[in-house]
């Protein structure tokens, strides 16, 4: 039978000081762990979101990213002519579209930012239903005029709806301001794929990607095989939520790495701080330990309650490091898409998932913490141990 | 019964034979306890008496199994307890030994009544046949109206009697008093002895008990002397038959 629980619950309350320590720096730890790791989370939702199961992205064979490829207008009209497309009623939902990065006056920083600058089809729109128009109109095509995401007027100075700027020496209005449901469109500038080529003096009939909408998620295995099967095309084609998925790879992975080196390192600090508190507390309760053992509790139990003690300020700690990182969740910051140098605004997303793997971690240091002074409890001379004061 | 001389015919409930410790100190060799024989029959209250260092507080940890010997054996009920391993000598304690401390040892954590729970919690009682038990033990000796309250709050004499009742709760085979009175005044020492007295008197527990107290002794039925690890003469004494 195991000592019970209540005795190591109020020892810990007896000796409430150094609890308090351990379980604080249990708490830091396992919020860095969790704020990192729903910081990666985030930035990877955030992208994910941004493609649609219904979407096909087709860009140049070998191309990393939209910012090396390039589609021509020949190829559009294969494109357009693939089966498995959706059709409406202009024709087959396909949005030829190009990305340039300009720099903008970040809001607050007096500093510059990337914003990624999408020249786009008339029919974005409805090739990416989720996108919706929330303040103003769409852009007319032929004209100079811009619409933003919503977290693209929040993050630079002067492009809000009505405003005028310059860019690519052309002076642009802007019209609209879109949702896009928290993705990574909604940190990007759209405008008319034509009217973007001009300006920038690019060649009319070059794009760097098409968008397509298919007909249903299962359409696309058709669609890919007719494309890369057709010796007038040379592209690949992707899911459009793979494609952000391996965008948000790298990124996420490093956040995930760093943060849990970050993590690593002070939960080494916290685990220390158990051992302390832990080793400390068998000092000071040789006698008392040795007094259940003559009772005869066995060594199990003695380990056991010790443990238990040390995953009481674990779960503790875990609980308020959790706790205290929560109002992050749905906090919204930006960073550097290393996969198209601009702008990327996301927000920090705490999920069930990883406020687990936070309890989980903060349990983790509280059993490191409290194995070896637990077997100390229990190895002690019973008979030397009961003299003690 | 109780003798010294190993001669003993018939089976006493504890026995122990030539029994030796010896500890390593600074590469010497010191032998606290040196060839002592026992026999003790059920029902006797004996006191152990002696100088500082003359192996009292070592002997009574080897007849509880809270320590082992260097040579020589001991054997309780039957059970010779020298030749158990570590495990079966934690569970024979539990059913066998009700311990009795001279600082008490409670838990200070615990209430009075939880801390006489403890040696119940390695029986297969249920939660009301412990608490039938516990406060039957805190009746014999006197506190049953201080069963929430925590050993803080209790006198020593009281925490001492909280302890006998954590001794005696599990109805263990013998009880094992080491000083028990060597921290508590006149008063409340007299009160613990007459408790020990009833147990022995009345209850007919088997009372093993190191004291330097004569007035202590006075209580046992028989008083043993131990000097430099031997046992040297039997006293009867009396007050308590």
């Amino acid at each position: 039978m195991a000592v019970p629980l209540i005795y190591n619950v109020r020892s810990l309350r007896a000796r409430w000081a150094s609890t308090v320590v351990a379980v604080l720096g249990i708490a830091g730890t396992v919020g860095v762990f969790v704020a990192m790791l729903s910081l990666a989370r985030g930035f990877e939702a955030t992208l994910i979101a941004s493609g649609s199961p219904r979407n096909a992205i087709v860009r140049r064979a070998g191309a990393t990213s939209e910012m090396d490829s390039s589609v021509v207008l020949d190829q559009i009209r294969v494109i357009e002519d693939a089966p498995g497309i959706e059709r409406g009623a202009g024709g087959a939902l396909v949005s030829p579209e190009v990305v340039v990065v300009a720099a903008f006056p970040l809001k607050g920083r007096g500093t510059e930012g990337n914003a990624q600058v999408r020249g786009v089809s008339p029919k974005a729109l409805a090739v990416r239903p989720t996108v919706k128009i929330v303040a103003g109109r769409f852009f007319q095509p032929g004209l100079t005029e811009l619409v933003v995401g919503r977290n693209v007027a929040g993050a630079y100075d002067g492009i809000d709806l009505g405003k005028t700027l310059r860019f690519g020496g052309a002076t642009w209005v802007v019209v609209g301001v879109f949702d896009s449901g928290g993705t990574a469109f909604d940190s990007e500038i759209w405008c008319d794929t034509t009217v973007l080529n001009q300006v920038f003096q690019r060649p009319q009939a070059l794009f760097q990607s098409a968008t397509a909408r298919l007909s249903s998620p299962e359409a696309l295995n058709g669609f890919k095989d007719a494309l890369t099967s057709d010796p007038r095309v040379t592209v690949q084609v992707d899911r459009e939520v793979d494609y952000y998925a391996k965008q948000s790879r790298q990124l996420t992975t490093l956040i995930t790495v760093l943060g849990t080196i970050i993590a690593v390192v002070m939960g080494i600090g916290a685990v220390f701080g158990a051992l302390n508190t832990m080793y400390s507390a068998v000092a000071e309760r040789s006698r008392e330990i040795a007094t259940l053992r003559a009772l005869g509790f066995g060594s199990g139990s003695i380990v056991l309650s010790f443990v238990a003690e040390s995953l009481c300020i674990a779960l503790v700690g875990g609980v308020l490091g959790c706790v205290v990182v929560l109002p992050l969740n749905g906090l919204t910051t930006g960073t550097i898409n290393w996969q198209t140098f601009s702008h990327l605004a996301f927000a920090f997303q705490i999920t069930p998932l990883l406020l687990t793997w936070g309890i989980a971690f903060a349990l983790l240091m509280g059993l490191v913490g409290g194995v070896p002074p637990a077997v100390r409890a229990a190895r002690a001379r019973i008979a030397a141990a009961l003299r003690e004061l | 019964m109780v003798q010294i001389d190993g001669r003993a015919a018939g089976e006493s409930l504890v026995r122990a034979r030539g029994l030796g410790k010896t500890y390593q100190r600074g590469g010497e060799e010191i032998h606290v306890l040196q060839g002592l024989n026992l026999d003790v029959d059920a029902g006797e209250f004996i006191a152990f008496m002696g100088p500082s260092g003359s192996g009292k507080t070592t002997l009574l940890n080897l007849l509880g199994g809270l320590d082992v010997p260097s040579e020589g054996s001991v054997t309780v009920a039957g059970d010779e307890i020298t030749r158990m391993s570590a495990r079966k000598l934690t569970t024979w304690r539990a059913r066998h030994v009700g311990f009795v401390f001279q600082m008490y040892n409670l838990i200070p954590v615990l209430t009075a009544f939880q801390n006489v729970e403890l040696p119940l919690l390695l029986t297969g009682l249920s939660k009301a046949e412990r608490r039938r038990h516990v406060e039957t033990a805190l009746t014999v000796v006197g506190l049953a109206d201080r069963m929430r309250h925590y050993p803080r709050q209790l006198s020593g004499g009281q925490e001492q009697r909280v302890g006998i009742a954590r001794a005696i709760v599990a109805d263990p085979t013998f009880l094992l008093c080491d000083e028990p009175t060597g921290d508590l005044d006149r008063k409340s020492a007299d009160e613990v002895l007459d408790l020990l007295g009833r147990l022995a008197g009345e209850h007919g527990k088997t009372i093993l008990m190191v004291t330097h107290d004569p007035l202590a002794a006075e209580r046992a039925h028989v008083v043993l002397h131990l000097e430099k690890g031997v046992l040297v003469d039997t006293v009867t004494a009396g007050r308590a038959r």
